[in-house]
């Protein structure tokens, strides 16, 4: 694309980078952003490093794959291994730990799992294994559920498919960071691709509500900067409003025909976040009249479980709304703070040691949107 | 895990389309599209969907938007 460069452009972030260090700031400031991609853009291109003293950007629970609870991930496994199901999930969620291992020791033990690139992968597969159960261990946020919603809409699926849903939803997750009451944050960039699907209305509660700036951000250095320089300019002017700084791929209302798709297929419900708890309206539950593509229906006859607590195969936890599901994270690792934010992986004696991306300790240093992996693909640790 | 991807259409053929990003070509599908789109217009592509076309002369306008502002750097 002729102006996708421009958004590259070392000249550009130059100018950019000087106009915020003009900016007299009034007190620091701390933006959270929530996505993978974001994280991997700020550290690949060294954005941190040209924001002045007093502003800085931290990484919230903007990945999908580091959120899916342990439980679901065990889940799966005993699909693969008990039911001799085929699982197709997508890349990084092969390696996630678990109590009971990851999905790729599932398959060093003889379990059919494979890696697809999207939904229709998956479908495909099960077309091709007639005799074989396919369970699309579907992960991610609004960007990907619309995409598995879709097939789900489609009336000729093959009846040997079924799908575990652990979608997760990013609105309800930064509300939730908002009462966690010492991370202080003044202000929110929010992913342009979640934007560019639900659209902006629903993220004008934080500006309304919580009088936080909110910024819709695209991926490259020159969006991720506007995105920075837009919110401090509404920090320090103390005002607090939505503003997208995405145009070329957001629009206001975002793509109406995906937000039906997930509407008509999935049902709103609590669910838990790995390392984080239960979020009230957080995750996507298949639908009553879809159940028969849904693996935790087709697999289990439990009438109740909550979204993220695996199924009724699985040993459940605590009931407390409070409490973490069992063995989500490990003893020592502290990827439950570094998700929301509280610290930074160099403040885990962990990172870079006992937990590389060869044997991960914790799920942040699996996906490639975990800050954790991030962190350390950009060669961010002490040596 | 999350990229979404700017890519050229290169072909369409009812709900599918091929894609070129930088020489490789892959199919996506392009049911949830909410506008037309035709042969060279750029998509974002997310797991095989094209979720939004993306606006070139919203693009433009957002590169003016940056020139204006920093015209007097």
């Amino acid at each position: 694309m002729i102006t996708e460069s421009i958004y590259r452009d070392k000249t550009v972030v130059e100018k950019i980078i000087r106009q915020i260090r003009r900016i007299s700031l009034k007190r620091p400031v701390k933006i959270m952003h929530v996505c993978g991609t974001h994280e991997n853009v700020i550290n690949r291109f060294g954005l941190r490093d040209l924001l002045p003293e007093g502003v800085e950007v931290i990484a919230g629970p903007g990945c999908p794959v580091c959120v899916c609870t342990a439980q679901d991930i065990e889940f799966a496994f005993e699909l693969a291994m008990k039911k001799k199901a085929v699982i197709a999930t997508f890349g990084d969620m092969i390696n996630v730990p678990s109590s009971v291992g990851s999905l790729n020791n599932a398959k060093t033990q003889g379990a059919d799992v494979r890696v697809v690139y999207g939904p229709f992968d998956a479908v495909r597969i099960a077309r091709e294994n007639p005799k074989k159960q396919v369970v699309l261990f579907a992960v991610g946020f609004e960007t990907t559920a619309c995409g598995v919603a879709s097939i789900v809409q489609q009336s000729n699926l093959p009846e040997n498919f079924s799908i575990l849903s652990s979608h997760r939803l990013i609105p309800p997750s930064m509300e939730f960071l908002l009462g966690v009451g010492d991370l202080r944050i003044d202000g929110f960039l929010i992913p342009g691709h979640v934007v560019t699907v639900m659209g902006l209305a629903q993220y004008k509660l934080f500006p309304e509500a919580y009088r936080m700036p909110t910024i819709a951000a695209g991926f490259e250095p020159v969006d991720v900067l506007l995105g920075v320089m837009a919110a401090i300019k509404q920090i320090n002017q103390g005002i607090a409003k939505c503003e997208n700084v995405y145009r070329r791929a957001v629009h206001d209302k975002g793509n109406i025909k995906a937000q039906m798709a997930i509407k008509e297929v999935f049902d709103v419900v609590p669910a838990y976040w790995r390392g984080i708890g239960k979020i009230p309206r957080s995750g996507l539950r298949l639908k009553e009249r879809c159940k028969m593509q849904d693996a935790r229906y087709r697999f289990d006859t439990a009438e109740t479980w909550d979204l993220g607590l695996g199924a009724g195969i699985c040993p459940s936890p605590a009931s407390s709304p409070q409490s973490l599901p069992l063995n989500d994270i490990n003893p020592g690792c502290s990827c439950h703070l570094i998700m929301i934010g509280k610290i930074k992986p160099l403040d885990c004696p962990l990172f870079g040691n006992t937990c590389v991306p060869e044997a991960p300790y914790g799920p942040c240093m699996v996906s490639m949107d975990g800050t954790c992996r991030v962190w350390y693909k950009y060669k961010r640790f002490k040596i | 895990m999350c990229l979404a991807i700017p890519s050229k259409v290169v072909e369409i053929k009812g709900a599918v389309a091929t894609i070129d990003v930088h020489g490789v070509r892959r199919d996506i599908n392009i049911t949830l599209l909410p506008e037309e789109i035709g042969i060279g217009d750029y998509v974002l592509v997310h797991a095989g969907f094209a979720l939004q076309k993306i606006d070139r002369e919203a693009g433009d306008d957002a590169i003016k938007l940056i020139n204006e502002v920093l015209e007097g750097d």
